[in-house]
């Protein structure tokens, strides 16, 4: 068992049910969080990257249950199975906050509204530290400043609305990151703020991965954003990671279908005009009605009979995972 | 070359100011500056791209060219066929045959249809309006548009919760067609849609523009896109253009240092070559008091004492 694995997600299930139908949101998926390093997740929407983020917070709604499988959480006293955890209890409140913190995908409706944003910072201190107001105080307004919020000393009194974009999600980061957590999972952080704002966001993510060795789970459906910052990659599709590996192994080799086409549908700064545009055809099935077997197979274009059914993952060497019958034949058409 | 195109539409000088009204007789205290003075030339049959980060303006300035908003000075000379008018000072009856011309597709495919209206009862209100009378004909006319669109014709009776987002925003791009524009903005149209989606409405938009040789202004903060779609592009910062340039300039040779900054921040999908990233310091000033001098000049890096009193030209 490799120390640097925090979190380590073993084929999980969640299942959704509304109006006596299921919908299989997440449909076995695996993979390692591992200390110092960014996995991306990446995906269209719908496509249960978030459901899988939140399974790893227990903070999924109602209506779901994890079926099947288990998430180890690595802590100091040995490993728990967090989906024995109960949702509230004594156990799961201690590390949701602490050791796994989370960012959420927008700050305008994720930090209360009728609350300064340093009471909401402090929030987290006070709860899991033992620590007097005064020191919490002290702590958030080292924390405003390290986020690079000028005047922190004014700003902390200050309600959300008096923020912008790009400084409301800093103080979410401020937020996740008062505890040290072992585990950052940041759902889409900058989905909502411009690109020069988001420019900064990374920056700043990438000195915490730096300094403090925190494994960052990032969600996010941008190729850009992923070569930027990404160690490892899974790309999903209808609840189910078709692709994993080392950045370089799938942005370089991409041996499912679905990477190939996401990676020639996007246009490509610098590339200019010239560059072919190859969208990828059909939409996402009804998750009330999916195919059967390789869910891509509808929009595939190297679909051919065994396709109907389900391919098992398949190793290419490295890290790089694959789940597709025809990956030999992707990858070879990769290279040309 | 350009010199020699004809010019479709005419900006000089736009501004649009919005007024700030505080106490009980709602005396005017201030105004937000959201487009503060715009000099541009369309060209026919040209796309240019609008960029600029939210809140510069970008959206404001569609929108007071088709006079939804309106603006507080300047000229916008618009070329009917020969005859050049601004479209400031059209009459209400002007103005309704003007909107025959002008059109715009919105950003949100999920906001811009009636969800109490199939597409039949969304498509025939601009149909109706500028003179198709028999049900027939409108029945005809918007099974031709939703063709165009790569939708089915047999799609007319549903109602827009059956469709994907994609294909909602085909919808409202049927719906801006069926009125035979020649000039659209298209106000972020394919920045809310998901990453697969996306090359397939861009594709749509490049093969109508052939077919109907349109005019397109594109409104976005994305430039991957607007690179690839556009002639020309304009960058936007604090409701003025700060760069003015040919798609190939632009963006092998960045002048303005908002330009190279916003260049530099794109994440790129590639492995060997990293750019250096300029991160800016901080954030959008705000429209309704604006620094004084070059609106960029307490974000830049390259910043000198003339830049904190004069507008440079």
């Amino acid at each position: 068992m490799n120390s640097d694995v925090v979190v380590s997600v073993k084929n999980i299930k969640i299942f959704f049910y509304t109006d006596q139908r299921c919908n299989k949101a997440v449909n076995g998926v695996s993979f390692d969080i591992k200390k110092g390093k960014t996995l991306c997740i990446v995906g269209e929407s719908g496509c249960g990257k978030s459901v899988t983020a939140l399974s790893i917070m227990r903070l999924l709604p109602e209506l779901s249950r994890i079926e099947e499988g288990e998430i180890i959480f690595n802590s100091e006293d040995g490993p728990v199975a967090i989906q024995e955890l109960t949702k509230n209890g004594k156990a799961m409140r201690k590390i949701r906050g602490s050791e796994i913190a989370m960012v959420f995908q927008d700050p305008m409706t994720s930090l209360n509204p009728v609350f300064t944003v340093g009471f909401q910072i402090m929030e987290n201190l006070l709860n899991h530290n033992n620590m007097s107001k005064r020191e919490a105080r002290k702590e958030t307004i080292g924390l405003l400043k390290k986020m690079g919020i000028s005047l922190p000393e004014e700003r902390i009194d200050e309600y959300p609305h008096q923020y912008s974009g790009g400084m409301r999600q800093r103080a979410m980061i401020a937020m996740a990151m008062s505890c040290n957590p072992k585990v950052l999972i940041a759902d889409e952080p900058t989905t909502s703020l411009d690109v020069t704002i988001q420019a900064q966001i990374f920056e700043l993510m990438d000195r915490l991965k730096k300094e403090y060795e925190t494994a960052i789970v990032l969600i996010t459906h941008d190729m850009g954003v992923v070569a930027e910052l990404a160690d490892d990659i899974a790309v999903m599709y209808m609840g189910n990671i078709i692709e994993s590996g080392t950045l370089k192994e799938v942005l370089s080799n991409p041996a499912h279908p679905y990477t190939k086409a996401l990676l020639e549908s996007i246009p490509v700064l610098g590339k200019g005009k010239n560059q072919k545009l190859e969208p990828i055809r059909g939409t996402t099935p009804d998750p009330f009605n999916r195919p059967k077997g390789c869910q891509f197979e509808p929009r595939c274009d190297y679909a051919y009979e065994k396709c109907k059914d389900m391919p098992a993952d398949e190793l290419l060497g490295g890290e790089h995972v694959v789940k597709c019958w025809k990956s030999q034949e992707v990858l070879k058409d990769a290279k040309k | 070359m350009q010199k020699n195109r004809e010019v479709l539409l005419s900006l000089k000088g736009v501004k649009t100011y919005f007024p700030i009204r505080k106490g009980i007789i709602k005396r005017v205290v201030g105004h937000v500056k959201a487009v503060d003075g715009i000099d541009m030339d369309i060209y026919r049959g040209e796309t240019i791209g609008l960029v600029g980060e939210s809140g510069c303006g970008k959206t404001t300035l569609g929108k007071a060219i088709l006079q939804l908003v309106p603006s507080t000075e300047g000229e916008m000379n618009y070329n009917f066929e020969g005859e050049v008018k601004d479209l400031r000072k059209l009459s209400a009856k002007e103005l309704n045959e003007a909107r025959k011309k002008l059109q715009i597709i919105f950003q949100d495919p999920y906001s811009s249809l009636n969800p109490a209206l199939n597409i039949f009862g969304s498509l025939q209100d601009p149909l109706k309006r500028f003179g198709v009378k028999k049900k027939a004909d409108i029945e005809k006319i918007i099974g031709d548009l939703l063709e165009a669109v790569n939708l089915r014709r047999e799609y007319v009776y549903r109602y827009p919760h059956e469709f994907s987002s994609g294909q909602r925003q085909r919808i409202g791009i049927a719906r801006t067609l069926s009125v035979n524009p020649e000039f659209i903005i298209c106000d972020e149209a394919v920045s809310a849609l998901d990453v697969s989606i996306k090359a397939q409405v861009i594709k749509l938009l490049q093969k109508l523009k052939e077919e109907r040789n349109l005019t397109y202004l594109f409104i976005t903060h994305d430039l991957s896109v607007v690179e690839y779609i556009s002639d020309r592009m304009a960058v936007m910062y604090l409701g003025r253009i700060v760069e003015l340039a040919n798609n190939e300039d632009l963006f092998s040779n960045p002048l303005h240092p908002y330009t190279k900054a916003l260049l530099s921040a794109i994440p790129v999908v590639s492995l060997d070559k990293k750019l250096k990233r300029i991160v800016l310091k901080g954030d959008v000033p705000s429209p309704v008091d604006p620094p004084s001098g070059c609106p960029f000049h307490p974000r830049c890096p390259e910043c000198k004492e003339i830049c904190k009193t004069k507008i440079p030209n």
